[in-house]
């Protein structure tokens, strides 16, 4: 038994791919508890992004500067009336929230946080995670059938419209990062001679190729993978239904769209199924083209002087939150009443110190190398969504129809076409 | 729609005590199926899939329709084929009121119509009792009237870029123009003590004199907004997005704009240069410079720009006012208990949202024997069916956002 479970970590692949059952949900439960755990912080985050771009605090009540506000959500929610209208279809009602919530956790199964840090490497990983990912549209319409009440009907109807509209978009620009992979083509940064030449739609495979090209799909055939990327960009967050695409939920016009007639831990499995989207389709954008788990310049910028540098990164940023986090306290009102909320950012930011003091330990610094610039490439994406979500207006719907349609897709056909071409000739 | 409820017309609605005409409807339908006869206006395209139209409620409890303002939609899938505004959620019989309180005590209802511009409905109202009382206030009053009321202009024009961008999806101007609505606010607050129902003018003047520093109060504010104006305009009107949301959505032609007596910015954007202040100057408008900013589509975005404009010519107003604003009494000599001749007087000035009208009828007592008010609110509410008829959804939100309505004018 106990060599069965120390058998993997010899290995040099994912639990999956090794068929370790052990390592394999040992994976599961990190990866999917790590992820719960990022909506909750993305949930706090996002509020409190949002509120300084619109000169607010944001929440400052529940521990300090809010930092307990995502407990004191989840608690609330779960404790809240739990309402079925009566007028409702109970069985859809009910299965709805989860068939998002299974769909948009099940991507996970394929997102490679390193090169071995992935649940399984499935050989047909992207096409995998676009299947899986478009399955959340049938919960949509699903709960918006269910709640038989009028504007979740409409907000159902659009959001249908909308996921299965870029998802044509969004396969596209996918589908020409894949060709990239068996493309030799000339990048900015020129090319390896060590790359093998075949495609794949292995998402670790997806990484490795962008390594052994030396460059990053972004940069491959120079406008190409950027109009590519920026094709997937737009689409994945019409694909999350979120501003300035969140017409499907749009507050001002239909309430809250499909979700209007659900409360309390149902509504919460929506939000979580929601963000989980969003972290999922940045990851699998990071994937494709931003070389996934590699560190910036792992090619040009190469020896032991540099690995050391890049590998103090980790350590770094955790140091720097924890400086966040002192000023926090330093800045603190010096008052009876905020003793208790001072200690508790103060222990707050002693953690944070501390893992990052950890994290400069050489055998555990080596190690959290992939995950580390995996999740900061993500966090870069998650601050984008927040971005937008403060900027813009919302699109109306048949504007929306025509981005997707008119605008994203022939664009798309053009850049797969162009590097099927550039491929060949180059 | 319940029995007793403001859209159950089947019940007669008493504005006074007397019954004037019967208002039971000839044909006793049920109440749904007249509602849908009045939408009986438009089809749907084709019918496919045994599909057909939609009726919702937009309304009364909907966070974009600026209060309880309920819109009824029959939609062919998002396609608005026809409307209907129930009205009413609000009323509180304001008019009726007026006749059971004398002149002065009736001043403060007013502020409660467009609780959002309550400076310019007060002025509206005294301007009124003075000329049937023919008074007139002296001109500092005439000066500090003008310098709130534009101050206010520039308030409520703040309040509904906030909220119409919001409706439109832009979270974020709502709270850059909350933050610059304060500044005026305090100004108020610090003049007379109020924030919002502010009560600020008396009949035949003002009761407060201008407290210590509040020309430069107002000078700082006026430094400081023009900036912040900039910024709002930033976000929005460059903003592609924005761009797509309000062009060519909800048009009203110069035509219709008058046909249906719609007034104030909605007018002026359909390229009408109609403006009380500057067509029938009142207080002490005619002694300063200002432009009428006009629009040419009259369609959202133009009415977005006029406004926008409207806020920076208000500043332009206050500037010169607040240099040129004379020393004297700022009561005209008023008898303690008013009580005008027999008579009936019209008197209209420009709100922030249009022409806001009094039409006063003394019968020589201290109270009014009747006051009818003309809210533009309620007015520019009749121009909704036609400039959302054939739009989308969305759209109707847009609309009913660069309206501008307030639901405490449209019902009273």
């Amino acid at each position: 038994m106990l060599d069965y479970i120390t058998s993997y970590l010899s290995s040099n692949t994912t639990p999956g791919e090794s068929g370790n059952v052990f390592w394999a949900l040992v994976y599961i439960m990190v990866v999917f508890g790590g992820i719960s755990v990022a909506v909750m912080a993305m949930n706090w985050l996002e509020r409190k992004a949002l509120a300084h771009f619109q000169i607010r605090l944001g929440p400052m009540r529940v521990g300090p500067h809010g930092l307990l506000q995502p407990i004191a959500d989840a608690i609330k929610l779960m404790t809240k009336e739990d309402i079925i209208p009566a007028e409702a279809d109970k069985f859809v009602f009910w299965i709805a929230p989860l068939i998002i919530l299974c769909a948009s956790f099940a991507v996970y199964i394929v997102v490679p946080f390193g090169p071995t840090h992935a649940i399984t490497d499935l050989n047909i990983g992207v096409l995998f995670m676009l299947g899986v990912s478009s399955l959340s549209v049938l919960g949509v319409v699903m709960a918006g059938w269910a709640s038989n009440s009028h504007y979740p009907l409409i907000g159902a109807l659009r959001s249908s419209a909308q996921m299965v509209s870029y998802e044509v978009a969004m396969g596209m620009a996918v589908v020409s990062a894949i060709l990239m992979t068996s493309l030799h083509g000339l990048g900015p940064y020129g090319v390896s001679a060590a790359s093998s030449g075949t495609g794949t739609l292995s998402m670790i495979g997806i990484v490795q190729a962008q390594n052994e090209q030396h460059v990053w799909f972004l940069f491959k055939f120079f406008p190409l993978g950027f109009i590519a990327f920026g094709i997937f960009a737009i689409a994945m967050v019409a694909e999350t239904n979120r501003a300035p695409f969140d017409l499907p939920e749009a507050e001002s016009e239909l309430t809250a769209g499909f979700h209007t007639e659900y409360s309390g831990l149902r509504w919460s499995l929506f939000m979580l199924g929601e963000y989980a989207a969003m972290i999922a389709v940045s990851s699998i954008a990071v994937t494709l083209w931003l070389g996934g788990w590699y560190r910036p310049f792992p090619n040009s910028l190469t020896g032991d002087t540099w690995d050391l540098v890049f590998s103090l990164f980790p350590g770094l940023v955790f140091l720097g939150l924890a400086a966040i986090a002192f000023l926090g306290v330093r800045r603190m009102p010096k008052h009876p009443y905020f003793r208790v909320q001072t200690i508790g950012l103060a222990g707050f930011g002693a953690v944070l110190g501390l893992i990052g003091l950890i994290l400069f330990v050489p055998p555990v610094r080596d190690r959290i190398q992939d995950i580390f610039w995996f999740v900061a490439k993500v966090a870069g994406f998650m601050y984008l969504y927040i971005w937008y979500r403060a900027t813009f207006p919302r699109y109306r719907f048949d504007q929306l129809m025509k981005v997707g349609w008119k605008v994203l897709l022939p664009i798309g056909i053009g850049v797969l076409i162009l590097t099927a071409i550039l491929g060949v000739v180059l | 729609m319940g029995k007793g409820q403001p859209g159950d017309r089947e019940r007669p609605i008493i504005m006074t005590d007397r019954t004037m005409f019967d208002l039971k409807p000839a044909d006793p339908k049920r109440i749904d199926e007249k509602y849908l006869s009045h939408l009986e206006l438009g089809e749907p395209d084709k019918t496919f899939l045994d599909s057909n139209e939609l009726v919702i409620n937009m309304g009364p409890q909907h966070p974009a329709t600026h209060g309880v303002l309920r819109v009824i939609l029959k939609l062919d899938g998002e396609k608005v084929l026809g409307t209907e505004c129930v009205i009413g959620y609000l009323h509180r019989g304001v008019e009726k009121i007026a006749e059971n309180r004398t002149y002065t005590m009736f001043n403060p209802y007013v502020d409660r119509m467009d609780y959002v511009a309550a400076v310019s409905n007060g002025l509206g109202y005294c301007e009124a009792v003075e000329k049937l009382l023919n008074v007139e206030a002296p001109p500092r009053a005439k000066y500090i009237r003008v310098i709130l009321t534009e101050l206010n202009r520039m308030a409520s024009h703040q309040l509904w870029l906030g909220t119409h961008a919001l409706d439109i999806g832009a979270m974020t101007p709502l709270f850059y123009t909350f933050r610059d609505r304060e500044e005026i606010l305090k100004i108020f607050e610090k003049y007379c003590g109020a924030r919002l129902t502010t009560h600020a003018f008396r009949i035949g003047g003002c009761q407060y004199e201008t407290y210590e520093g509040f020309e430069r109060d107002v000078i700082k504010f006026l430094d400081y907004v023009p900036a912040k104006i900039d910024e709002y305009e930033e976000l929005l009107t460059t903003n592609r997005i924005w761009l797509e949301r309000t062009k060519n959505v909800g048009v009203i032609s110069r035509a219709d704009a008058i046909a249906l007596g719609v007034t104030g910015p909605v007018l002026r954007a359909s390229g009408v240069k109609w403006d009380l202040r500057k067509a029938q100057p009142y207080a002490a408008y005619s002694d300063f410079d200002f432009e009428i900013p006009i629009g040419t589509n009259g369609d959202t975005y133009d009415r977005y720009t006029v406004r926008m404009e409207e806020m920076r010519q208000s500043l332009r107003i206050i500037r010169q006012a607040v240099e040129k604003i004379p020393e004297g009494p700022i009561m005209a000599k008023v008898p303690k208990v008013i009580k005008p001749p027999v008579g009936e007087v019209y008197h209209s000035i420009e709100a922030p949202k249009g022409e806001l009208g009094y039409f006063i009828v003394s019968d020589g007592s201290t109270q009014p024997y009747r006051i009818r008010v003309r809210p533009p609110s309620f007015v520019n509410l009749q121009a909704l069916d036609i400039m959302v008829r054939g739009a989308l959804v969305a759209d109707v939100i847009a609309v009913i956002g660069t309206l501008d309505i307030v639901l405490g004018e449209v019902d009273r």
